[in-house]
């Protein structure tokens, strides 16, 4: 094949690509968009293979088979309430190999480059190693944290922002010295400091802002990916890399925007460690029982459900998927509310209820669902907590003070199914669960919601 | 220890402070339960269900005082019950301990405690146990009723072939509890009900139960502590009853239900007033027992005024429903002895660093607790004085669309310079290779923004997959380097062409697998 079919196969490939995003804009669309996706892609790595800049080799041969199996068995394994550090998990990868890239871009540069073209391909290097080593250590903390295996907390050093200050200026002043020819060490260096910042960067950010984080990692990878179009000087690269980083984003803006946070603030962490003298709440939270609350389902004409973290970690979507089926049965009408930073990763929810076989139209948006909340009977609250309290709304001097929440006191009765008497993910206090018309029941959520079931007959 | 509910002796108190069904809950708590025989029985309960609760029934008051721990009434104690009063045992009942000095002295001579459910701070905790609230919510109900009874025509409006009956307009005086259960119990025979009150922050619970709110154009906060109404300026008066002179003629029922702590209840609805309402009107006084908010209110008595105009001055309105005033009342009682036990086991324990109990202990141990100190929570939350915006008329809003829409525009337009420079500036230096991919990072950097916003939030989650998945597009670079000479090269190379693939492959697979799961219904 030569330069140009491979070029032109590369414009193909960006078409596709964009398509294949552009298709997901609904459920429908976006079955077929990932094939765009998967063509592009095949398209992209084939016309490479074949083409004139590389010799076929077994070598090469064999990763791509090794890796194409380790992939495809992951995938098929990977239960959805993983998916977050499957998410995660992948980000890392592409970081290494960007790494990696860019490091032997240095040990074997491409010959006659002279004056600003080499300056410019080393300042590429530099760049593309630099994100690179900051998404590959800043995922695998977020995957630590998503998985439970490193503590959901913030981790606070004392002067946490100078640290991060120095390690940035030091990795700048590493490369003004890699400019300057100082020599390869400079470039080690800078990636040894890279990904402890990047590492460092994720474990400051507390759990409930994990959307954030896996979005802006999501972004980080894609340009890792552009830096080193750039440094190749591969077009297709470039553009997917730019996709990418922008839906990620994208993705980031929307979250931080649900949560009515600054992205700076976010990503400087150290979040829910300092809680402020929010207002508290008097009152008393009154407990309920199963067999009530299934009573209270059988008068109800307008449920609404609003699952939130607590339902993925109880593995608790197949029982609300089955009671939600035996009460639309019933001519009841059953929805869910989904807030946008509900769960660990953007529409996390959303995958487990169709996991769970919930049909999406009855999955909706808080700004399509918060004016029904007067409406309706009840409101079922599966493990969320800051996304439903009304102190964002109510009292300016909480910490959530302003964050778009679901207003799901308006209804007239609000179950909450909660492990315990505890504060939400950010340590502060609920008065929703004080309110009048608020009950709590309290145990695991599949365990309560597997007794309603059973209360409830079929 | 042992809980007893001796029969009450005041004069037409027809309510008992302990049901058969409190007599469970209470046994539950870790009590004995007695009832001196007959307390029930104005109420409708008779000895024997109190057995068959598992309450032991006695014949005389003096055996029920002496046998009890803890005393439950509804009336204060009463001269000829005084004697019966020993050390460590406890009463509780209403007191009123503002007005009644000499009982308080009492107690604390004869060491017994004293628990006034009438002292009971209004915070949300202690709602379940706020007996004047319960009694209110009676007396308002109970009101509506009397005046209906006394009334000669409709509540509610009709069209029938005998002819068009108007509606019945009522006004309530006075929104706490009582004023909105007669809001409540008005609107919902079908009455017009106005509701005027002296605090601004209840016109949403006033509208809310159906009635329409009297504005006064005055600022002024009548709100005092605990929810309470507070003695208004001569001004606000003035205003306030030239309201009242524009209501009066048009207004067939008035129920007053103004209080204000511990003062004689303000005269809202003088003689003027009447003269002004139309024969066959009724006023309801429920403030009769502290004065009454009409000058005519004669208490416990109706009268008659000179224009045909009913006063009902009753003062006994929940015990004129004792039945139901009794359950309310013994399960505030329950409650306030849920409270005392924290450990359900039948003992009482006076802690006095509870707000609640603090509250409500007039006499403990031989000491007069009386006054508490003020409650550390407000009851209600203030209303923040809310600046109403005004509204803006059409013109208004077109202008200030068009300022956004400039603003917007000016904001776009510096965007755009700034980024137009950035680009002059990096092509002033970068090479011309340079440029051609920076052009195409741009164009598609924008083309990406662009795309994305238009993605559902459902589909987050598989977006984040699939981009993922493209991200793996990096497999090109170590393809291309994966041929070098340098053996670490090559090696590092490899690898990435191995997790590249992973990801590739493993992103498509499990975006597949998450979108085919998506189902409508």
């Amino acid at each position: 094949m030569s330069f140009n079919i491979v070029t032109a196969v590369y414009i193909a490939a960006s078409v596709l690509f964009i398509l294949s995003l552009g298709g997901l804009s609904n459920q429908e669309s976006a079955k077929r968009a990932v094939w765009y996706g998967i063509v592009g892609m095949a398209l992209a790595v084939g016309a490479t293979i074949f083409g004139p800049q590389v010799a076929l080799s077994n070598l090469l041969l064999m990763m791509i088979v090794i890796g194409a199996v380790i992939g495809f068995i992951v995938a098929q394994r990977v239960e959805m309430t993983g998916m977050p550090q499957l998410v995660a998990a992948l980000h890392t990868f592409v970081g290494l190999a960007a790494v990696f890239i860019g490091i032997n871009s240095d040990l074997a540069p491409p010959e006659g480059l002279v004056g600003a073209e080499k300056i410019i391909h080393e300042v590429e290097i530099f760049l593309g190693v630099f994100i690179g080593a900051v998404t590959t250590t800043g995922s695998v903390v977020a995957f630590g944290k998503l998985s439970g295996m490193v503590d959901g907390k913030p981790l606070t050093l004392p002067g946490r922002n100078i640290l991060n200050l120095i390690a940035v200026l030091g990795c700048i002043w590493l490369g003004a010295m890699y400019l300057n020819h100082a020599g390869p060490w400079t470039l080690y260096l800078m990636t040894a400091i890279a990904l402890v910042f990047g590492a460092h960067l994720v474990l400051a950010i507390g759990g409930a802002d994990m959307p954030v984080v896996v979005s802006m990692l999501n972004s980080y990878s894609g340009w890792a990916a552009a830096a080193t179009g750039f440094l190749l000087g591969n077009d297709l690269l470039i553009v997917t890399g730019a996709l990418v980083g922008a839906s990620g984003a994208i993705l980031s803006y929307i979250m931080c925007r649900a949560m009515n946070r600054n992205f700076l603030s976010v990503i400087l962490g150290g979040w829910g460690t300092a809680v402020s003298s929010s207002q508290e709440v008097e009152g008393e939270m009154i407990a309920t029982d199963v067999a009530s609350v299934a009573g209270d389902l059988q008068d109800a004409q307008d449920i609404i459900i609003v699952p939130g973290y607590g339902m993925a970690v109880a593995q608790a979507q197949g029982a609300v998927s089955e009671i939600t089926r035996r009460l639309r049965a019933q001519g009841k009408s059953v929805r869910f509310a989904i807030h946008p930073v509900a769960g660990r990763l953007p529409g996390h929810m959303n995958v487990l209820l169709a996991e769970a076989k919930v049909p999406y139209d009855i999955v909706l948006e808080m700004d399509e669902i918060n004016p029904d909340f007067p409406n309706a009977d009840m409101v079922i609250i599966l493990g969320a907590n800051d996304i439903v309290n009304p102190a964002a709304q109510d009292d300016p001097n909480s910490p959530i003070a302003g964050m778009p929440v679901l207003e799901v006191w308006k209804a007239r009765q609000v179950i909450i199914s909660k492990r315990g008497q505890g504060r939400g993910y950010s340590g502060i206090e609920n008065p929703l669960f004080f309110k009048d018309n608020s009950r709590m029941l309290y145990g695991d959520a599949k365990a309560s919601l597997d007794q309603i079931l059973t209360s409830l007959g079929s | 220890m042992k809980v007893g509910c001796p029969r009450e002796i005041l004069d037409g108190e027809k309510r008992v402070a302990m049901t058969p069904d409190s007599v469970r809950q209470i046994r539950k708590l870790g009590y004995d339960c007695v009832i001196e025989s007959g307390a029930g029985l104005a109420a409708g309960f008779a000895d024997t269900t109190y057995e068959e609760a598992g309450a032991e029934v006695v014949k005389t008051a003096a055996t029920l005082w002496k046998q009890s721990d803890i005393v439950v009434k509804v009336r204060g104690v009463a001269a000829k019950e005084e004697k019966h009063l020993r050390a460590d045992q406890t009463v509780i009942s209403l007191f009123w301990p503002g007005q009644n000095a000499e009982l308080l002295e009492t107690f604390r001579k004869a060491g017994t405690n004293a628990i006034a459910m009438d002292m009971v701070p209004r915070i949300s905790r202690a709602q379940k146990m706020d007996v004047l609230s319960s009694m209110a919510n009676i007396a308002g109900y109970r009101a509506v009723i009397e005046a209906g009874n006394r009334f000669g025509r409709f509540f509610t409006g009709q069209i029938t072939a005998a002819g068009k009956v108007p509606p019945a307009r009522v006004l309530v005086i006075g929104a706490g509890v009582a004023g909105l259960a007669a809001i409540g119990t008005a609107t919902s025979l079908g009455a017009i009900v106005r509701a005027f009150d002296v605090r601004p922050e209840v016109a949403e619970q006033i509208e809310s139960m159906g009635a329409e709110f009297l504005m006064l154009e005055f600022e002024e906060d009548g709100s005092g502590e605990g929810g309470y109404a507070k003695p208004a300026s001569p001004e606000f008066i003035e205003k306030e009853m030239e309201l009242f002179r524009a209501q009066a003629p048009e207004i067939d029922i008035v129920i007053t239900t103004a209080l204000i702590p511990g003062r004689p209840a303000p005269k809202l609805w003088p003689a003027e007033m009447v003269g002004l309402m139309k024969p066959g009107s009724v006023v309801v006084d429920l403030a009769a027992e502290q004065g009454g908010n009409c000058d005519l209110t004669v208490a416990d008595e109706i009268v008659t005024s000179e224009n045909g105009v009913t006063i009902v001055g009753y003062t006994d309105f929940p015990s004129r429903m004792a039945a139901q005033s009794s359950t309310l009342y013994a399960t505030n009682i329950r409650h306030m002895l849920d409270d005392l036990t924290p450990e359900k086991d039948g003992q009482v324990t006076l802690n006095m660093e509870d707000d609640v109990i603090r509250g409500a202990t007039a006499v403990k141990g031989g000491e007069i607790t009386y006054p508490p100190p003020a409650p550390k929570i407000q009851a209600i939350g203030k209303a923040p004085a809310a600046e109403k915006p005004a509204e803006l008329t059409p013109e208004e809003k077109a202008a200030q669309e068009i300022a956004e829409h400039r603003r917007k525009g000016r904001q776009q337009i510096g965007m755009l310079a700034l980024g137009g420079a950035f680009m002059m500036l990096v092509g002033a230096y970068a090479p011309a290779s340079f440029m051609q991919h920076f052009i195409v990072f741009a164009l598609a950097c924008f083309v990406g923004f662009q795309v994305i916003w238009n993605v559902s939030h459902a589909l987050h989650t598989p977006l984040m997959a699939v981009t993922n998945a493209i991200s793996g597009i990096i497999i090109l670079g170590a393809l291309l380097q994966i041929g070098s000479s340098n053996q670490i090269v090559m090696i590092l190379a490899s690898i990435s062409v191995l997790i590249a693939t992973i990801n590739i492959v493993g992103g498509f697979m499990v975006t597949r697998r998450m979108l085919a799961m998506f189902q409508k219904s």
